[in-house]
């Protein structure tokens, strides 16, 4: 289960005009304007729930992630995952999760990628068993097999995703965060991915946190969304009861952004 | 343990496969080395009373110094390493449990060692062929030759934990650059790797000799060239120890904090 109770954080930015003069006087006296990424976020999910996990460019989609995954402090707040502090106790917290960044990657570049397989199995000391056997359930629903033995720099993004996605299931993980998982794939591959953690969800119940800009994920995936914007929850609830009639999904979210000033 | 060798496994082999990088390196440390002995030789026929050390001790330096160059070689932090802290894709190898102190330390050790594995033979073949004074001569009893292994291992070790340490304050000033420029053009001028140390003046040189990075390739390749003997030897290889204790215990801390404290960068 995952409670997030009031947590806040802040960043510090360096802020300047345009120019090389501006530049110069930074240089001297640089101005900083603290921008609040989350403002008091509160929600609770339960085991086995898939969430998505919205709100326009900047809203504090991405510093919740890093939160819940243990790799930034917030300011203020409780969280519990499971019953632990993530980043009081990362190591044994992340165990349990598997993240995926869309937008960064985690194989290695220059080697095939079941050389990065091989040693995220030594990091998260995965049996012999439960590897062969993930690799091998992973492998067939994400078509992997042609792209195991080519390392990771020849591969299109949507082939890399695909093993993107893999890695992070490789130890069987009781919680998934992906952020953007879907981004820049063609239609094929984001079906195949969006089967995949709906298939994921049915059978292991892993906990799924999900945040895009595709609204056709949402659609796909899950019923709950949390919906953010300055950093602020501003709905959290099924989607299908806000929608009016026959309108498009976009349409329903681009009217809550409206609504909201966000 | 065994996550962290793997780590070192994998990025060792992944060095192994940079096989024209390997032998552009050979080709650079066999005319380098080369220019480097031709200048001591100089030197030596000017005023041999002058010189610090003897001349084919000298060359013995310089030869193990070029064949060795990448597990000493200041410079050489790995851009990838840089990169991530400074785009965030960092984020991933914290996401992993494991501390990221030690994982930099596999990481970087293996890249130091798959680089000299490809490297050495090559040169310290050539060095071996060659007639006196410009060859590289076996070194005195096997005692030498022991205490000189001991002493490299110590060497490369206190080398990977300062590169491991710039890593750590990266986390903080997020570019690497000024800080990176500042501390490799020191550790090149201090460790020896420009002139060797007993070549500096007698009140410089004792000052330079009890810094850190009189630590790395400065005493073994000292004593394989019989500059360093008996209980000097002993007293530098134990300075090493020392070193290596404070600058794995400082690159700790500092990632530790850096662990708690940071922002990964990027959205």
């Amino acid at each position: 289960m995952i409670k997030m109770e009031a947590i806040c954080k802040s960043y510090r930015v360096a802020k300047r005009n345009a120019g090389f003069k501006e530049a110069c006087r930074s240089l001297l006296n640089r101005r900083y304007e603290t921008v609040k990424a989350l403002d008091h976020v509160s929600f609770t999910i339960e085991d086995g729930e898939m969430v998505g996990y919205i709100g326009p460019n900047g809203a504090g989609k991405s510093s919740t992630i890093k939160i819940l995954s243990g790799i930034l402090t917030p300011d203020e707040g409780k969280c519990l995952v499971n019953g632990r502090t993530p980043w009081k106790d990362r190591i044994n917290h992340v165990r349990e999760i598997g993240v995926v960044f869309g937008q960064r990657t985690q194989l290695w570049w220059d080697v095939p990628i079941i050389d990065s397989y091989q040693l995220l199995k030594d990091i998260y000391s995965i049996s012999k068993e439960t590897y062969n056997h993930n690799l091998e359930e992973l492998t067939q629903l994400l078509n992997l097999k042609e792209l195991l033995k080519t390392p990771a720099r020849q591969l299109s993004l949507g082939q890399r995703m695909r093993c993107e996605i893999a890695a992070s299931l490789l130890h069987g993980p009781r919680l998934l965060f992906l952020d953007e998982p879907t981004i820049g794939l063609d239609a094929v591959s984001k079906l195949a991915v969006r089967e995949f953690i709906l298939k994921q969800n049915r059978e292991h119940k892993t906990t799924v946190i999900l945040t895009t800009h595709d609204m056709q994920d949402i659609e796909a995936l899950t019923r709950r969304i949390i919906l953010i914007g300055k950093g602020r929850v501003l709905m959290d609830g099924d989607l299908e009861q806000i929608r009016q009639g026959g309108e498009n999904i976009d349409e329903t979210v681009a009217e809550l952004y409206r609504a909201y000033h966000i | 343990m065994k996550k962290y060798f793997s780590f070192f496994r994998l990025r060792f082999s992944m060095g192994l496969s940079y096989r024209a990088a390997a032998w552009a390196g050979v080709a650079t440390q066999f005319v380098w080395g080369g220019m480097e002995i031709a200048m001591f030789l100089a030197f030596y026929r000017e005023e041999p009373g002058n010189f610090p050390m003897t001349i084919e001790g000298t060359v013995s330096y310089v030869w193990l110094q070029q064949a060795f160059l990448a597990l000493f070689a200041a410079w050489m932090l790995e851009a990838e390493v840089f990169e991530s802290i400074k785009d965030g894709n960092i984020a991933y190898e914290m996401c992993r449990p494991m501390k990221i102190y030690p994982m930099l330390f596999a990481r970087a050790m293996a890249m130091r060692v798959s680089r000299a594995a490809l490297r050495c033979l090559p040169v310290l073949l050539f060095a071996i062929l060659l007639p006196k004074p410009y060859g590289l001569e076996a070194p005195e009893g096997a005692g030498r030759l022991a205490l000189f292994l001991g002493a490299m291992i110590l060497g490369v070790l206190v080398t990977v934990a300062f590169g491991t340490l710039i890593y750590a304050v990266t986390f903080f000033t997020i570019s690497p650059e000024g800080l990176r420029l500042l501390v490799t053009s020191a550790m090149d001028f201090f460790n020896g790797a420009i002139i060797p140390l007993p070549f500096f003046p007698d009140k410089m040189k004792q000052v330079m000799e009890i810094l850190p990075f009189a630590a790395m390739q400065n005493v073994p390749l000292r004593i394989y060239s019989g500059d360093l003997q008996g209980n000097g030897a002993l007293r530098a290889v134990m300075l090493q120890a020392f070193w290596l204790a404070v600058l794995v215990a400082a690159g700790w801390a500092v990632m530790a904090r850096a662990e708690r404290k940071l922002t990964v960068q990027g959205g």
